[in-house]
């Protein structure tokens, strides 16, 4: 793939951002090989949430891997954005998720020797942002922690921690938010806060969003909810549009 | 930022891979402190002190010996004759060019006038003439003019000796003594003697001096007498050396003596210090090498734990690049901190050996740095950081981004990217250039890699070996052997690191146990045994009957050798002048000064033709000459070549005819060069000859009576020379010994960091087993069973390692005989045993000290 491209420009009017078509994953072990994706074909529009929902094991965490371009599928093909990952190595991924994707883990993975400011800062300086500070500054804003800049992770509560983290994914403006489980390591309220959170800026910077969670009434606060066992979309179901 | 602001992928991939976003992300990562880099630091640190103090100490010898040169030579130009002075047409023109004193040098015994116990000392006696020192001043106790001091008072002539040497006899300020015929008064002590000879190995006696007129009343001054005439001088300011040399060498082409100026006051000395400075640089080196797998270490435990945050820099874009670039700037960063530590440590060691081992040099060592010695160990050491640091970098930079998903984060097995592994090779033999182009004997340089590159091969390879054996052992029933057993060979065991680290250090200080074991052992204990008793020279070939009686007298068996002995120098080998000829360092001693010559018609018993033929016994043709293979060797000649000598001032050419092996270890008579009869008997010569009696008493007793019957001829005690090597080689030992306790110390540094790193997971295991139900004890015997095994396998292999150094330098590089030590051998093996049991129960120690519950909630 040409590392010239355009197709990431507002002119690309494909409704469709996310692509998987006909994936497989399959992974060797002592026990033998293990099939994790069987055959998934999803597409998600531009400014979709998605939900993915399933027992452990189910594939979840796999399929969000493959869709950030982590891990390389077995068979079939991965688009974002019109682009296949599939044909792209390790450092154009690397940059292509830069400059569209967002990821929040359920373990927060800050750089510990980083503040929270510089936390955030990382995709930007990583573009080349001209004032990636203040950007970093404005996204914590919004994130309610602009009195925690220049905090380091173990300075910050879980919730704070999950904030930043939060700020980290939308601050370089990303086409696509995927999110594992953000709320896993959180206790209830502050879980709900976060998760308030994700939706606000989602919502503000128009994101894509693909959340993965074992809970199902925060699951149903996305328009669609996919269900996954052993490797397989068992269900997708969307919440018709309510009229403004 | 929107989507139509989104740059380009080329252009982000140089804007978001810069060096300032590269050098902000290392400011970052550093923040967590240095504490971790604990072994990293003092690991290089030690190893750039050790090849720094080792270059600079050398350079400033050198510098002191060069700055003092004029002084220790005596002056500019030393022109110095064997056997007789120099021509009078020299001396005149000398004198016209410069100011000039004469000295005579030569070995006698001395006395104290009236002691009836017979003690005669060998001496190193030294006539001066006016105007002697031109260079410096000799000082005295009690402090006078030398010139005074020497003078002719109440009839009687004076001396000054070394204080040793008044020791020995007895004397005291006043005393009369006696050299030969001669009678002198005691008028004082020799402080310090200005061009006193340096030499690397001790003169054979203590000074004495006289002054030149009252050596004739000696009656030693005797044709064939080894007596070295000396003729110093000391030219005006505006007259170049070289070209006076030239000159004079112009003017008295045929005049036989040997030129030395000052620019090469001691070229033994300097040889031996370039020599012993080129040793010393290797097993400093050593020791950075062993440092190098701990900064492996360092950075691959460094990297273990920042293994989450490369993955989370990874899914936020950051491309491999940026990565590598981060971690190789902080490695970078670590090496500069670590070198200049090693060189401020290193930087000290000229004050060190100006300040309390002054006295082992007979000019001042100045405190110099040598920045050239600083640049190459600062070179050494961040080539050495890179090379090891490379590898670990590599690895982690594959870390998978998507591992972050998983509990598990580690970098896939198998081999860094292609430029990693390039980079790598490329640094390994950058690091073998400069170790070879920067040593003063590329072939020992190259010897020394070779050597390196195979024991780490086979270090790792027995890592594996252990590793691969313990798996094949199966379940063993005792729990805390089977714990022990699957530490070892569980995945990232710390077997490897462990073994080289500690096995590089003790192999290094086994090898030099052994070599000083084998050194000490043939000078003190298996020499003497074949070894005689006394030497005795400059006999008159009238007196040698006498001799012969005198000495057969003595009770029992006596074994008396003698020959007949001219001094003489070579000047050609194969028709090229001696300058012009490169030859084997090992053998350039040979052409450093006077060698002693003898002739024979007959071939010794004992020696060994290796080859050509001995002449018949009735040869009478052009000389022919046998020469010790080794020599020859070194000068590259063999059967049918010339060698032309200057004997006496004349200038002969002799033809090679046979090669004998010499075993000099033997200490019996031998000559590098042996000459057809037919050329020297006309030759002023004298004899020497070796006396070796029943006893060391019956010895003394002999020396006795020959010294009181001849006092013309000199006895050197085989014993005294062989003290005064002993002395010179406990110097050079503890110089050798303190360079591989750093290389040791550098593996045990290696050992701390590997068995710290391990710490985190024998907490937790200890943690696990407590829970189970184990007891302390029996988790630390399974400790003690892992380490003891790691530390007896390692220190086996060592042992082995070592020898075979220590072989290959004794038997192959020295050409002496080998004998194994079993107590330098086990000796240092368990001190290796006992230091990886020691730190390995210390980790263990700590770890089972620690609470249960705290560990488990935390979990």
């Amino acid at each position: 793939m040409s590392l010239q491209t355009t197709a990431f420009n507002s002119k690309n009017t494909s409704p469709v951002l996310l692509n998987l078509s006909d994936l497989h994953l399959s992974l060797a072990s002592a026990a033998g090989q293990v099939d994790i994706l069987r055959g998934i074909d999803l597409q998600v529009g531009f400014g979709e949430t998605v939900s993915i929902v399933g027992p452990s094991g189910a594939g979840k965490s796999t399929l969000m891997m493959v869709a950030a371009g982590l891990e390389q599928p077995s068979r079939g093909r991965v688009e974002v954005a019109g682009h296949n990952l599939t044909a792209m190595d390790e450092d154009q991924l690397a940059l292509f998720r830069r400059d569209n994707i967002g990821i929040v883990f359920q373990a927060f993975r800050l750089v510990p020797t980083m503040t929270a400011i510089e936390n955030v800062a990382i995709p930007l300086e990583l573009a080349g942002h001209p004032e990636p500070f203040d950007g970093a500054h404005a996204a914590l804003e919004k994130v309610g922690l602009s009195h925690r800049v220049t905090h380091y992770p173990d300075q910050l509560s879980g919730g704070e921690q999950q904030r930043v983290a939060v700020a980290r994914a939308f601050v370089a403006d990303p086409k696509l938010l995927l999110a594992d489980e953000p709320t896993g390591n959180l206790d209830g309220e502050t879980g709900e806060m976060v998760f308030n959170l994700l939706f606000d800026m989602q919502a503000d910077y128009g994101t894509t969003l693909c959340l993965i969670t074992h809970d199902l009434s925060l699951a149903a606060r996305c328009r669609r909810t996919v269900h996954l066992a052993d490797g397989r979309i068992t269900a997708d179901e969307t919440v018709p549009a309510v009229a403004p | 930022m929107s989507a139509d602001t989104l740059p380009t992928q080329s252009q982000s991939v140089v804007r978001g891979s810069g060096l300032g976003l590269v050098l902000r992300l290392a400011r970052r990562e550093l923040r967590g402190g240095l504490s971790s880099f604990w072994v990293f630091l003092s690991s290089l640190a030690l190893g750039v002190a050790a090849i720094a103090a080792v270059g600079t100490v050398s350079s400033a010898i050198l510098a002191g010996l060069d700055r003092d040169a004029r002084s220790l030579l005596g002056g500019d130009v030393d022109l110095r004759s064997i056997h007789r002075p120099v021509s009078a047409e020299v001396k005149a023109y000398v004198r016209q060019t410069g100011s000039a004193t004469e000295i005579i040098g030569m070995r006698a015994m001395a006395e104290k006038n009236g002691l009836t116990d017979g003690r005669r000392v060998l001496v190193e006696m030294k006539a001066v003439g006016d105007g002697y020192p031109l260079v410096g001043q000799v000082e005295l106790l009690p402090a006078m003019d030398l010139t005074t001091a020497l003078a002719v008072r109440d009839g009687l002539p004076g001396t000054v000796i070394d204080r040793s040497l008044a020791a020995r006899l007895e004397v005291e300020i006043g005393d009369q003594m006696r050299v030969g015929d001669g009678y002198f008064e005691l008028r004082a002590l020799i402080e310090k003697e200005p061009d006193r000879a340096v030499s690397a190995f001790a003169t054979f006696g203590p000074r004495l001096m006289i002054a030149m007129d009252a050596l004739a009343a000696t009656g030693l001054v005797r044709e064939g007498s080894l007596i070295r005439y000396h003729d110093r001088v000391r030219l005006p300011n505006d007259v170049d050396v070289s070209s006076w040399i030239s000159d004079l060498k112009a003017r008295f082409p045929d005049a036989g003596f040997q030129i030395r100026s000052r620019d090469r006051a001691a070229p033994g000395f300097s040889s031996f210090v370039d020599r012993l400075g080129l040793y010393l640089s290797l097993v400093g080196l050593t020791a950075l090498l062993v440092g190098g797998v701990g900064i492996a270490n360092a950075v691959k435990s460094f990297l273990e734990r920042r293994t989450a945050t490369i993955a989370t820099l990874k899914c936020l874009g950051a491309p491999a690049n940026v990565i590598f670039g981060v971690y190789f700037v902080q490695v970078l960063f670590l090496a500069t901190i670590g070198t200049a530590l090693g060189l401020l440590l290193g930087g000290f060691a000229p004050w060190v050996v100006a300040t309390f081992a002054s006295s082992l040099f007979p000019f001042t060592v100045p405190v110099v740095i040598d920045p050239l010695a600083m640049l190459l160990a600062a070179s050494f050491g961040f080539l050495t950081a890179a090379v090891f640091a490379l590898w670990p970098i590599g690895k982690a930079v594959q870390i998978k981004a998507g591992h972050l998903f998983r509990a598990l984060i580690q970098p896939p097995p198998g081999l860094p990217q292609k430029a990693i592994v390039i980079a790598v090779i490329i640094g390994a033999a950058a690091l073998t250039a400069l170790t070879v182009l920067s040593s003063a004997d590329q072939k020992i340089a190259l010897g020394f890699v070779a050597g390196v590159l195979v024991t780490f091969f086979i270090f790792r390879l027995a890592a594996w070996l252990i590793s691969f054996a313990l798996k094949q052992v199966g379940r063993v029933r005792w729990p805390g052997l089977r714990l022990a057993i699957a530490n070892i060979t569980r995945p990232g065991a710390p077997t490897g690191n462990l073994v080289l680290s500690l096995g590089l250090g003790v192999a290094v200080l086994i090898a030099v146990a052994l070599v000083d074991a084998n050194l000490r052992r043939q000078v003190t204990d298996r020499m003497p045994a074949a070894a005689p008793g006394y030497y005795f020279i400059d006999i008159q070939p009238q007196q040698i009957d006498d001799f012969v009686t005198l000495v057969k007298d003595a009770p029992g068996d006596t074994l008396i050798q003698r020959t007949p002995m001219v001094r003489g120098r070579v000047t050609a080998i194969a028709g090229q002048p001696v300058d012009d000829v490169a030859v084997n360092p090992d053998v350039a001693w040979t052409l450093r000064g006077d060698r002693g010559l003898t002739y024979m018609a007959e071939k010794p018993a004992a020696a060994e033709v290796v080859a050509g033929n001995w002449w018949p016994a009735d040869y009478q043709g052009p000389p022919l000459v046998s020469i010790d293979a080794n020599v020859a060797r070194g000068y590259g000649v063999g059967i049918g070549d010339k060698l032309g000598f200057n004997i006496l001032g004349r200038e002969v050419t002799a033809e090679i005819v046979s090669m004998r092996n010499i075993d000099w270890t033997t200490l019996s008579m031998n000559f590098v060069f042996v000459f057809s009869p037919g050329l020297l008997e006309a030759a002023p010569h004298s004899i020497i000859a070796s006396v070796k009696t029943e006893s060391p008493e019956i010895d003394d007793v002999v020396q006795k009576s020959v010294s009181r019957k001849f006092r013309n001829i000199s006895a050197i005690r085989v014993k005294d020379a062989l003290d005064a090597a002993t002395k010179i080689l406990s110097s050079v030992d503890f110089a050798v010994r303190l360079t591989a306790m750093v290389t040791l110390a550098a593996g045990i540094l290696v050992l701390a960091g590997a068995i710290g790193a391990e710490h985190r997971r024998r907490i937790q295991d200890g943690v696990i087993l407590k829970v189970l139900g184990a007891t302390r004890w029996r988790v630390i015997t399974a400790h003690l069973f892992e380490y003891g095994l790691l530390g007896l396998i390692t220190a086996s292999i060592s042992a082995a390692i070592g020898t075979t150094a220590a072989w290959v330098l004794l038997a192959k590089v020295m050409g002496a005989d080998f004998m194994f030590s079993a107590s330098a051998v086990f000796g240092t093996a368990a001190a290796c045993l006992l230091v990886t049991i020691g730190f390995g129960m210390v980790g263990t120690w700590r770890a089972l000290g620690l609470k249960v519950a705290p560990m488990l909630r935390n979990e």
